[in-house]
């Protein structure tokens, strides 16, 4: 009796909070399948739901999405270049803080962690005229140098952390045995370290992919933007075609979604790790 | 490993800068991000400050009427923003600890928000929440026939309340989940003795979890801070700053500033800014490597 009061209290809380989370998704989903002419109409499920619009994104059919295709092939090749190269110049980084003990390793790190935790709108006016001086702006490189300087400082500060957990008498032992730094870095380090850059590799990935101001503020011309910004261009008029929009948002979230949740167990334990232990 | 090569001398002498040497692999391998750091974070921001030398654009931005509304903004946003996510994060954090199967397959819906990239759902909740056709509005006339439902986006405070509801609604899975990776590592007998002893829930809570995971609390209320400090999508992809740039914030501000070709006032807001910003920065600094040194 008890435990059935204890459920129906429970119940009662985890019905608006199901509410609160999923409406504005339902809301996206809703309108991604309704035809054009019932995009106003505010219901909650669409009188003649269509998969249309999915059509018409692919097709490119509108003026709007002229560049659908170009604009997700950006995102793609941005959110892995970005992933690629921060995983290189971050375990590099932390491989010669943690297990070189190189000199000023600790100062580094610090002005890394000062850089993760400096909102990266405040530096978004600074490193679009740095880019600008650079002659890169509107250049998709651009873009990617400039997640790399995003994503790097967190991506170094975990790998630093994992690094450290791994006993020291395993260098020692490579020592002993006459193995180079580098031959320490390949054959035993980077085994070693695998899931840590699985997890920082996907976090670069996301974060590039997901990334709308950088975008629209380094890239301006329509077939350089990711599909990020192709969306914020829908903005660009009221009468605007709601229900292309949100195919096409949908089309944009699935993939970061699915693989958010696929390594969902790894994305948070480098924070967690960080600030309980503080 | 094998013995053959116990002979050979020591392949690198620790310290010394010579080729194969530790350091000197060590100053390789750091190159490239000192190369990120110094052509994309320093000399950006040296750049930056050098172009906020000039004083005359501080006067022109404290005549800026709408400089003044911005700052009020931003404070308002932090504090009911930043307390409001984590009262109600701790709370939830009680509720998905709870040992049940269905609690669990909730949990993993709820992270939803989270998990989805912000430009599409904010631009739902935009679409959703258009006073004239957005569906709240419609469902409310329709199912308990209100007729003009609340202007969420065309009335100034309303607005910005939705940028702060949106704001909520994005990041509280985040802190959620924080709170309850805090709240599993507290040893279970303390409560089993708890209960034993006769201590309410609420009693339970006080001596118990709050203790516990009050520090945790602490950090996470820092860093909520900076994040919320730099949140730009909730205010520009749900208002733009609009109506009237009544709902702008300093994370906004700078870039409308830059868009309408006034660069100076760009960077001066962002300067004025890091009084508030760098003391935070400076003390999680402090929390962050402490606790990656232990």
């Amino acid at each position: 009796m008890i435990r059935r009061l204890d459920e129906a209290k429970l119940i009662l809380i985890a019905l608006p909070v199901m509410l609160w989370t999923l409406l504005p998704i339902y809301h996206l989903f809703v309108l991604s399948i309704s035809p054009q002419d019932a995009v106003l109409a505010g219901d909650l499920w669409p009188a003649r739901p269509t998969l249309q619009n999915f059509a018409l994104v692919f097709g490119q059919k509108h003026y709007y999405l002229t560049n659908f295709w170009r604009q997700l092939a950006n995102s793609f090749v941005i959110a892995v270049a970005t992933g690629v190269l921060t995983l290189v110049v971050a375990t590099c980084a932390a491989f010669a803080i943690s297990r070189l003990r190189v000199r000023a390793g600790r100062t580094i790190m610090n002005m890394a962690l000062a850089t993760y935790l400096i909102p990266a709108a405040f530096l978004a006016i600074p490193m679009y005229k740095g880019m600008g001086n650079y002659g890169l702006l509107n250049t998709r490189t651009a873009l990617v140098l400039a997640m790399i300087a995003l994503a790097s400082p967190y991506a170094i500060w975990v790998l630093k952390q994992a690094s450290d957990k791994l006993p020291r008498e395993l260098d020692e032992a490579a020592m002993m045995d006459g193995a180079t730094p580098l031959q320490l870095f390949r054959l035993v380090y980077l085994p070693l370290m695998k899931p840590s850059l699985v997890a920082i590799g996907i976090y670069a990935l996301l974060l590039a992919w997901n990334e709308y101001l950088y975008a629209f503020l380094l890239l301006s011309s329509e077939r350089e933007v990711p599909l990020a910004v192709g969306l914020g261009l829908f903005l660009g008029a009221d009468d605007a075609p709601w229900n292309l929009l949100m195919a096409t948002g949908l089309i944009y979230a699935v993939p970061p979604a699915a693989i958010y949740y696929v390594f969902r167990k790894h994305m948070v334990s480098g924070i967690t790790a960080g600030a309980v232990k503080s | 490993m094998s013995v053959t090569t116990l002979g050979s001398a020591p392949a690198y002498a620790p310290g010394r800068s010579r080729p194969g040497g530790r350091a000197y692999w060590g100053a390789l391998m750091l190159a490239p991000y000192l190369l990120v750091f110094l052509g994309l974070v320093l000399y950006p921001v040296a750049y930056g400050l050098y172009l906020g030398l000039d004083t005359q654009s501080y006067r022109k931005l404290f005549q800026d009427p709408i400089f003044y509304r911005t700052a009020v903004n931003t404070i308002l946003f932090l504090t009911i923003a930043v307390n409001l996510k984590l009262a109600i994060a701790l709370a939830l954090s009680g509720f998905f600890v709870v040992d049940r199967a269905w609690v669990r397959v909730l949990l993993v819906l709820f992270i939803l928000p989270w998990a989805v990239p912000s430009i599409p759902t904010i631009l739902s909740f935009r679409v959703m929440l258009n006073p004239e056709n957005g569906m709240i509005n419609q469902q409310l006339f329709r199912l308990f026939g209100i007729f003009d439902g609340p202007p969420w986006l065309t009335d100034p405070r309303l607005a910005f309340a939705s940028a702060i509801m949106v704001h909520i609604w994005k990041s509280l899975p985040f802190w959620t989940l924080i709170l309850v990776t805090g709240r599993l590592a507290i040893a279970k007998d303390l409560y089993e003795a708890a209960s034993v002893d006769g201590a309410s829930r609420w009693q339970q809570f006080r001596h118990i979890t709050w203790p516990s995971l009050a520090n945790l609390y602490l950090t996470s209320t820092i860093l909520s801070m900076i994040w919320t400090l730099g949140d730009f999508n909730s205010v520009y992809l749900l208002t733009g700053g609009g109506p009237a740039d009544q709902t702008q914030v300093l994370a906004t501000l700078g870039i409308r500033y830059m868009r309408n070709n006034s660069l100076d006032l760009g960077i001066a807001s962002i300067i004025v800014a890091m009084p508030l910003v760098l003391p935070l920065v400076f003390v999680m600094v402090k929390r962050l490597s402490k606790g990656g040194e232990a």
